[in-house]
């Protein structure tokens, strides 16, 4: 439903029964194409959908990605970016738009350098944080602000250095995040690394329970939490590496729809996973619908959206923290 | 049945154990007694491995620990600790004690009614049946202390490994868990510093002192003044009452 009216919100209004007609038209070759516009059939069809269902997926990772890290690292306020995870992504895609590295990936270049970089910093962070084969909550996020600090000082550097404003631009659009890139070709690899990614953390749902119950519990109950980690780590890179390179850094998203699924279905992650992904989704959806119609026709970066509304939700959430303590 | 002989446990550059041993004993409660300081924690984390030593064998059921999977380990052995705090999460007790069951399933097992049933027994053992509801932050030391006994009987472990579990228990409570522990006829290796209710409630005690298993065999032989006074430096009296002896302590009278 959200879904629908959404799709048909934007500088270019479509009425739902329109859209509706639209996409069961290309899926299943119902209703009679001269009914409504050319341009409305494009717009739904070739943008707005891909582009609702990118948010829909990379919104849904970000906040099972949030669960996850909130988890990992015992710490309320972990999300994917206190990982470095975001800032390695956008150093990677910096260098590509600035400096062409990587050229020979191709057409998509870009987001494959964000995709490489977001490995990278991981791997970074976790030879920082391992201590005697163990990864400790802590050291991780000591690490992970760490090699975030550093990354962001090299991309800020790529930008002075290559003196093309243009260049600038296109990167500052990269690191604010936007879904203007969806289309139909990219959409099957976003679904499928990020949804193998989810799927596997719902997989481990009682380890997630465990680890965050604290590590001499999760042992007790026979999960190893250094090794759990480990796993659950990679498998958040490998979402936030799609999202970023997909989509650009959108932040918030992770930190805010696990605590709100947290308010309304409890801490147990057979239902706080799902329902994260769910209000991640929404709120993505929702916040690049906000970036489409706020300023007409130009576009919002999605970032500033979701850190506007994003911003008083995290305000809110320390002092609820401070009040209890 | 665990057995550990010959440990050596280093940490950084503490001696923490040289050459301890240890051993479940068949449907027995062994006590492990000492000193603060002398290894007690220390030699029982080398039991569920979490810590390795340096070296030493330890085998459950004649395996080397250092082969099985975290998990295997946790089906044999269920662990009260001493210091498993309220951090973490807030769940309910009922989901505190089920999450124990985790080791009887794979990942992408739901509980069964076994499991839940397993926890309503756990519970109802510990006399704690009527906070299944209750959240797992909001209990006073001895309720903690009781569902983390109750998560222990409900993991069905054939070895439990209880590090000081009277611990903020109340007069009556000590009693009433360290008599469920027998009662449960499990192998099992307790923690305490309170003689009285070791020489009560163990069959066979271990006392420890700097690392080292310096006495060890039935209550009434290592509870003697000539064992006690050079481990922890004060002077022991022994009364006899009914069936059962009791201590009295005091400074060394110089
Ligand atoms: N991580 C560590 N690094 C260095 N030394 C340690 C470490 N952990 C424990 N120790 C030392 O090892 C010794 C044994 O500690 P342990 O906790 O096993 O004692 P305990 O017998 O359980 O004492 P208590 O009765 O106070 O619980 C102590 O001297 C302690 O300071
Ligand atoms: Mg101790």
């Amino acid at each position: 439903m959200s879904v629908v009216v959404a799709i048909g919100l934007g500088p270019v209004g479509v009425a739902p029964p329109t859209v509706l007609k639209i996409i069961g038209h290309h899926m299943m070759g119902l209703f009679d194409a001269e009914s409504w516009a050319r341009t409305d059939d494009a717009i739904i069809w070739e943008v707005r959908l891909p582009r609702v269902l990118l948010g829909a997926i990379v919104g849904a990772a970000l906040g099972v990605v949030g669960v996850t890290l909130q988890a990992l690292v015992r710490n309320p306020l972990a999300e994917p970016y206190i990982l470095g995870v975001s800032s390695g992504a956008s150093a990677g895609a910096a260098a590509a738009i600035l400096f062409g590295v990587g050229s020979w990936l191709g057409r998509e270049s870009v987001s494959l350098m964000a995709f490489f970089g977001a490995l990278g910093a991981l791997a970074l962070v976790l030879a920082l944080a391992r201590s005697s084969g163990r990864i400790t909550p802590s050291r991780m996020l000591v690490a992970g602000v760490a090699v975030s600090y550093l990354l962001s000082a090299v991309t800020s550097l790529l930008i002075l250095f290559a003196e093309s404003a243009e260049g600038a631009r296109a990167v500052m659009f990269w690191l604010l995040g936007s879904l203007a890139n969806a289309d139909w070709s990219t959409l099957p690899i976003g679904y499928l690394g990020m949804g193998a990614g989810m799927i596997l953390v719902f997989w481990w749902r009682r380890r997630l329970d465990l680890l965050a119950l604290g590590d001499e519990t999760a042992m007790a109950s026979g999960v190893d939490p250094g090794r759990t980690r480990l796993q659950l780590v990679v498998v958040v890179a490998m979402c936030v590496g799609f999202a970023v390179s997909l989509s650009g850094g959108i932040g918030f998203v992770g930190l805010a729809a696990p605590h709100i699924a947290r308010r309304i279905i409890g801490p147990i992650h057979r239902h706080l996973i799902p329902a994260s992904a769910a209000l991640g989704a929404l709120m993505l959806v929702w916040a690049d619908v906000a970036a489409r119609m706020v300023l007409q026709p130009r576009e919002l970066p999605i970032g500033v959206v979701t850190g506007v509304l994003g911003a008083p939700v995290l305000v809110a959430l320390v002092r609820k923290l401070s009040h209890n303590s | 049945m665990i057995t550990a002989t010959g440990i050596d446990l280093r940490l950084g550059a503490v001696d923490v154990l040289s050459g301890a041993q240890l051993s479940t004993r068949p449907g027995q409660v062994v006590g492990l007694i000492g000193p603060n300081g002398s290894g007690k924690s220390s030699l029982l984390r080398c039991l569920y491995g979490m810590l390795r030593p340096n070296r030493g064998a330890v085998l459950i059921d004649d395996a080397a620990i250092g082969s099985m999977s975290q998990r295997s380990i946790a089906r044999a052995v269920a662990v009260v600790t001493q210091d498993a705090s309220a951090e973490g999460i807030d769940i309910s007790v009922g989901e505190f004690v089920l999450l124990g069951r985790h080791v009887h399933r794979s990942d992408y097992q739901g509980f069964t009614d076994d499991d839940r049933k397993a926890v309503l027994d756990g519970l109802d053992m510990v006399d704690m049946s009527s906070f299944a509801d209750r959240s797992i932050h909001n209990l006073s030391g001895g309720e903690r202390q009781r569902v983390l006994i109750a998560r222990c009987i409900a993991q069905q472990s054939p070895v439990i490994l209880l590090d000081e579990p009277t611990n903020h228990l109340d007069v009556r409570y000590q009693h009433e868990v360290l008599a469920l522990v027998r009662r449960l006829k499990i192998d099992s290796i307790v923690v305490l510093h309170d003689l009285n209710l070791a020489s009560r409630y163990c069959d066979h005690l271990a006392l420890l002192d700097h690392g080292r298993v310096v006495a060890q065999g039935r209550p009434d032989d290592v509870l003697q003044s000539e064992v006690l006074e050079p481990v922890y430096g004060i002077e022991v009296r022994r009364l006899a009452d009914g069936p059962h002896s009791h201590f009295a302590f005091g400074p060394l009278s110089t």
